[in-house]
């Protein structure tokens, strides 16, 4: 027996035990990476591949050049991005204040806030979007009651526009923002702020350099989701922004009844795509280095 | 809970049960159509489908559709979703130019009583409707709104907010209209990438005004309805439907663009022959009349007239009617199958400005 045998007894047998659990862990996300692969990574790479093919069905840039042709694709990504920007900001500056809220209160109140929270997420996404149009339109509940209590006189465009789809998209989107930030401020551990309260902080102080960085990750993470939700979003801006707001998703879809191919409506997913991947990538350095410079 | 719990598995049960006979229903004797949904089809279903399918003794399922491009998806993917769609002639032309349409059998369907270019070789034409200008009688009064598309871009004499079509189609002709451009010179002057502009220009004119652009018939109606625009282009019978539930909308036939609608095949349809002798059944006068009388859009089958099946009344409403007809330009199949593409694209950049 080597001396490097006794100091380790049994790494054979380890090691063969980890390689085993390494074997059922893939296993175990074999059905997953099945499905993933066969339902979402082979049609996007098919839609990729068809983006570069031509009405004539030969290999061409023509759904691209397209885009570079006329002034109205790019006003549409922008639009795309402003709208899911504002979104996702309007998102946290409600949502964050409401979670850390709900996260104070008892289990028990906090539930009853939670139902508040996912009542409406569960009702029909439709359904939600045409009561804002009742309420906001031009002789809707909203304009009518101000003008009866007399704030306004004349009626005031709140919907047919970028406020109304903005109200509709950050209706939805907010129990997206809620839920995974809720859940990551019940995690975080109250005597940290009792620690940094007896430590002399004054609790704006305690809040903001332990509460808000340990709250970070939920935030991010709802961040991201609503964000990205907005991104592809299809009936609130077509519904709310009467037709003068006009996304990417509705841009392919007019583009399938246009051309009637797929590729001229895929090119325009392949650039958003890319263009987020972009965003994502360069906000996650950002991001990382944020988080560096707390530490 | 316990019977609630029954319920709701009986429901889904029967809504797989739907799901299923909606996709293995290829009977000898049943027929899948597919139209617009809201007041039109219910007038079709009402006055055409139903009836004509209780005379040849067959079963007839209705669904909606998003229009020719469903139609296209559905053949270029080799799906089978329906037999027959209903669609405007010139969606039908363009499906035709892309192969995607059975042609009708005018030995089995009989239009030797349409008027005049109602029917084409792929789409065989059912009702007559009109693009109008309409607008709210509250805010201008019963016939002292606009009359004219010259009228409907003067914002001077007509202050209001406006609302068109997010899509090109009728549009850019009543901006031409509108700019003194005579009824047989429209598609002559439109017959240009110049021509497109300067219709869009007008439409630029009136830009700041147009407080929406509705994208279907049930939303243009709609907003009469609720007063959220004073007026708006958009299709005859939907306004005629509104007012009846009390809208407070008018409009005059000056400013109509007259177009029709007609019944297409899908190629590869399982039930082919059937769906063309369906078709003739559809044709038949009465039941043209019948559909009238739901919503004002009038029929492609003279002899509703000849036969009296009409009243004078409803058919001073129809968009067909000579009175009618003669104010209104009758929008152009071959111009949309050359120049939609190109038109739309511009069309939207516009919007989008």
């Amino acid at each position: 027996m080597t001396i490097a045998e006794m100091e380790k007894p049994n790494e054979r047998g380890l090691q063969k035990v980890a390689a085993n659990e390494r074997l059922t862990f893939f296993g175990l996300t074999l059905p997953y990476l099945l499905m993933v692969t066969a339902l979402i990574v082979i049609p996007v790479g098919w839609l990729f591949y068809l983006s570069f093919i031509g009405r004539d069905g030969s290999l061409s840039f023509e759904n691209y050049e397209r885009m570079m042709k006329s002034k109205a694709y790019i006003r549409i990504f922008l639009t795309t991005f402003k709208i899911s920007i504002l979104t996702t900001i309007i998102c946290a500056a409600i949502g964050y204040p409401l979670a850390y809220f709900m996260s104070q209160l008892s289990r028990k109140w906090a539930n009853i806030c939670m139902i508040g929270v996912l009542i409406p997420f569960w009702t029909s996404l439709l359904v939600r979007t045409y009561a804002w149009l009742v309420l906001l339109q031009k002789k809707g509940l909203l304009n009518n009651m101000a003008i009866e209590m007399g704030l306004i006189s004349e009626p005031i465009k709140i919907v047919h526009n970028t406020t109304g789809t903005l109200i509709g998209m950050v209706h939805i989107m907010l129990p997206f923002l809620i839920l995974p930030l809720y859940a990551n401020m019940r995690a975080i551990d109250k005597d940290t702020l009792k620690a940094a309260s007896s430590l002399g902080a004054t609790p704006t102080r305690a809040f903001w350099t332990v509460f808000f960085p340990l709250s970070l990750p939920g935030l991010l993470a709802g961040l991201l989701i609503v964000f990205v939700l907005c991104l592809g979003f299809y009936v609130t801006p077509a519904i709310l922004g009467g037709g003068r707001v006009i996304m990417a998703a509705m841009k392919i879809s007019s583009n399938i009844e246009l051309y009637f191919s797929w590729g001229a409506a895929s090119a325009l997913g392949v650039v958003l795509l890319v263009v987020t991947g972009i965003i994502l990538f360069i906000a996650s350095k950002l991001v990382s280095m944020d988080q560096l410079g707390n530490r | 809970m316990k019977i609630n719990i029954l319920k709701s598995a009986i429901g889904c049960l029967t809504a797989t049960g739907f799901l299923f006979s909606a996709t293995a229903s290829y009977a000898e004797d049943t027929l899948r159509i597919v139209s617009w949904g809201g007041a039109y089809q219910k007038g079709q279903s009402l006055g055409i489908f139903q009836p004509a399918a209780k005379a040849m003794g067959i079963t007839v399922k209705e669904d909606t559709y998003g229009g020719i491009s469903d139609v296209k998806l559905m053949v270029k993917s080799g799906a089978d979703k329906f037999d027959i769609f209903s669609s405007g002639a010139g969606s039908c032309a363009s499906g035709a130019a892309e192969g995607v349409l059975e042609k009708l059998d005018y030995s089995v369907i009989d239009v030797s009583n349409h008027l005049p270019g109602m029917y084409s070789d792929y789409c065989a034409g059912a009702d007559i409707f009109s693009v109008v200008a309409a607008y709210n009688t509250d805010t201008y009064g019963e016939g002292k709104g606009p009359k004219t598309w010259a009228d409907f871009y003067d914002v001077e004499k007509f202050p209001g907010t406006r609302a068109m079509r997010s899509k090109v189609d009728a549009q850019l002709e009543t901006a031409l209209l509108a700019d003194g451009v005579p009824m047989d010179q429209v598609y002559k002057v439109l017959d240009s990438e110049e021509g497109i502009e300067r219709a869009l220009n007008k439409i630029r004119t009136i830009k700041p005004h147009i407080a929406v652009w509705w994208s279907s018939g049930a939303q243009h109606a709609q907003l009469m309805k609720d007063g959220e625009v004073d007026m708006t282009t958009g299709w005859n019978g939907r306004f005629d439907v509104a007012k009846e539930d009390g809208a407070k909308v008018a409009y005059d036939w000056q400013s109509g663009i007259m177009d029709w609608e007609g019944y297409g095949i899908p190629k590869g349809a399982k039930n082919k022959d059937l769906a063309m002798k369906y078709i003739a059944e559809m044709m038949k006068p009465e039941y043209m009349a019948e559909f009238a009388k739901y919503i004002t859009y009038g029929p492609t089958n003279k002899k509703v007239y000849e036969l009296g099946l009409m009243t004078d009344e409803r058919a001073k409403m129809m968009p067909s009617h000579p009175d009618n007809a003669k104010h209104q330009l009758t929008l152009s199949t071959e111009w949309y199958s050359k120049w939609r593409t190109i038109a739309a694209e511009m069309y939207t950049e516009m919007m989008t400005e």
